[in-house]
């Protein structure tokens, strides 16, 4: 355990970091994903290989991407392909174990909306919608979310699917995998066989009532929730001093 | 044959009011001189397609170009929302437009076929999804070869214009493009009128000594620009690198309708064309985009005679 306080944000990119294996191909995003790739990387993961919606194959920054698309990407990635090959050559033939998403909302069932709050032809909020989330909820072999815990991002049902869960008769549609972890603020969630959310671990310092009350549904525990193991000092260390140097994703905001 | 001209002379030559119009570019290429040149034109009623609408799109419907929308991501990349988009979707400012949605796979599909006359194409994703709810051209078909399969199509998208960049191009327009090419080459090959812009116009023989990186032939080509530039704040690999306090600028500049219009009256209607614009940025805020050089190892083609 660390002696350093960590943020919520850093937890985070640690927790997240521990779910890859050394062996992966993971479809990364920006921000608070693309540090638990690149912490990962750097500790217990190598050979990781990370692989962006814009098309570069096993990309190695040399500095934090602000965009999927950012050059540092393209600069001596193993490959490039057009977006049609990377998501059909790539994602769609099952070459990505891992995919992250985020979203405004997600159920208990692992239904991801990043489309719209409200009413699809009259809404109240219009967000940017899917990009490539769909097919990463549906084609990568272990999907892992990352959310701030809060009740308003904790529907019981979401307004609208823009990446399906365990929808009934997912496996029949042909879709691959499905959600592995839901990481938060305050807990660690998994799925159970019927595809519906249990808390796995709870954060240092975090009780069952706070996640109920951030939940918009009755929550079920795991029989042996434990304690979300907690950051340590070299992988702060890296966050603060190679990763996200100028603290744009893990600076303040916590 | 030579197909170079002037942005506003290809723009004006290849856009009608009233066109379908896509924008290629993944984050990469994204051609905002010419997306600025469509504003200062005043062309109306167009049908704006791309995958990611970006400041590009936020301009032009701020401007009232729009009245319809084709995308699969409508963000501010790595900042937020796109403002002006977002007063259009959920307050018709300052005109309705309606949106035609999909994901980032079933759009790239959509030109996939449009760019190989391909009656549809099938995907494996979409179903499970409240996609299709919304939108009539993602249908299911049954797997001819497996009748209990349901899959996802989504038919060819043929946009009248396509407007594409690329690194460099002959007079002819067949063009080099390297680093992220998303979108680019399908959207060419879909379209009915394609105008190229690149940073450099160069003679025939330099494309022509690596003819694996002519992602687009001059055929699919109608009008060739030399645009230095042209992609900022987006960016050009090797030329220039992405603008992001551009980027984090805007989101406060499109705060409301007004603020974008006093944007737009100080870059895109005040300044004749994207050379005044690339002055008004100035050289410091250019340098500070120049990458350091990386370049590829030259390859040999062999000469066979």
């Amino acid at each position: 355990m660390s002696d350093l306080d960590y943020t919520d944000t850093e937890l985070m990119i640690t927790r997240a970091a521990l779910e890859l294996r050394n062996d992966d191909t993971v479809l990364v995003g920006v921000g608070v994903p693309n540090l638990a790739c690149n912490l990962a990387k750097r500790t217990h993961a190598p050979d990781l290989q990370m692989i962006y919606e814009s098309g570069t194959v096993d990309s190695n920054p040399d500095a934090l991407p602000l965009s999927i698309g950012d050059p540092v990407l393209a600069t001596g990635a193993r490959s490039i392909v057009p977006m049609y090959e990377g998501f059909s050559r790539y994602l769609q033939s099952g070459r990505i174990d891992v995919g992250f998403l985020g979203g405004a909302q997600i159920d208990k069932r692992g239904n991801i909306n990043s489309t719209v709050i409200g009413d699809y032809d009259d809404p109240k909020v219009r967000l940017p919608g899917s990009g490539g989330a769909c097919e990463i909820s549906s084609n990568a072999h272990r999907t892992l979310i990352i959310t701030p815990h809060q009740k308003r991002r904790f529907p019981e049902e979401v307004d609208f699917i823009t990446s399906p869960g365990y929808v009934e008769g997912r496996e029949e549609m042909g879709l691959r995998g499905g959600p592995e972890a839901v990481i938060t603020d305050k807990a660690v969630m998994k799925f159970d066989d019927n595809g519906e959310m249990y808390v796995d671990t709870l954060h240092v310092g975090v009780t069952r009532d706070e996640v109920q009350e951030a939940t918009g549904w009755e929550v079920q525990f795991a029989d042996d929730v434990t304690e979300t193991p907690t950051p340590d000092d070299e992988e702060i260390r890296l966050i603060r001093e190679k990763l996200d140097p100028d603290g744009i994703y893990t600076g303040g905001g916590d | 044959m030579t197909k170079v001209t002037d942005l506003a002379n290809a723009i004006s030559g290849a856009v009608d009011d009233g066109d379908s119009v896509y924008l290629g570019g993944f984050t990469h290429l994204i051609p905002f001189a010419a997306g600025h040149e469509i504003i200062r034109q005043e062309y109306e009623d167009l049908h704006l397609m791309r995958a990611t609408p970006d400041l590009v799109f936020d301009q032009m419907i701020a401007a009232g170009c729009a009245s319809a929308v084709t995308f699969s991501w409508a963000g501010n990349p790595g900042v937020g929302s796109l403002r002006a988009f977002r007063r259009a979707v959920e307050d018709g400012v300052p005109n309705e437009i309606t949106i035609d949605e999909y994901s980032h796979f079933g759009l790239v599909s959509r030109l996939f076929a449009g760019a190989r006359d391909m009656p549809f194409v099938p995907l494996r994703s979409l179903v499970g999804s409240s996609l299709p709810e919304h939108n009539d051209s993602i249908r299911t078909v049954k797997n001819p070869f497996a009748p209990d399969e349901q899959v996802c199509v989504v038919p060819p998208l043929n946009p009248d214009v396509s407007i594409v960049r690329g690194q460099r191009a002959s007079p002819e327009g067949d063009a080099h493009l390297w680093g992220i090419t998303g979108d680019v080459v399908d959207a060419a090959f879909a379209a009915d009128t394609v105008v190229l812009c690149v940073e450099e116009i160069v003679d025939t023989e330099t494309l022509r000594s690596d003819p694996n990186r002519t992602e687009i032939p001059g055929t699919v080509v109608d009008y060739v620009v030399e645009a230095p530039y042209g992609s900022h704040p987006s960016y050009t690999q090797g030329y220039y690198g992405r603008d992001n306090a551009a980027y984090l600028e805007w989101d406060e500049m499109s705060k409301t309708h007004e603020s974008t219009q006093e944007w737009l009256d100080e870059w895109v209607y005040g300044v004749e064309d994207r050379r005044e614009y690339v002055e008004k940025l100035g050289a410091e805020r250019l340098l500070d985009l120049e990458p350091t050089h990386d370049y590829a190892e030259p390859i040999d083609m062999g000469r066979y005679a």
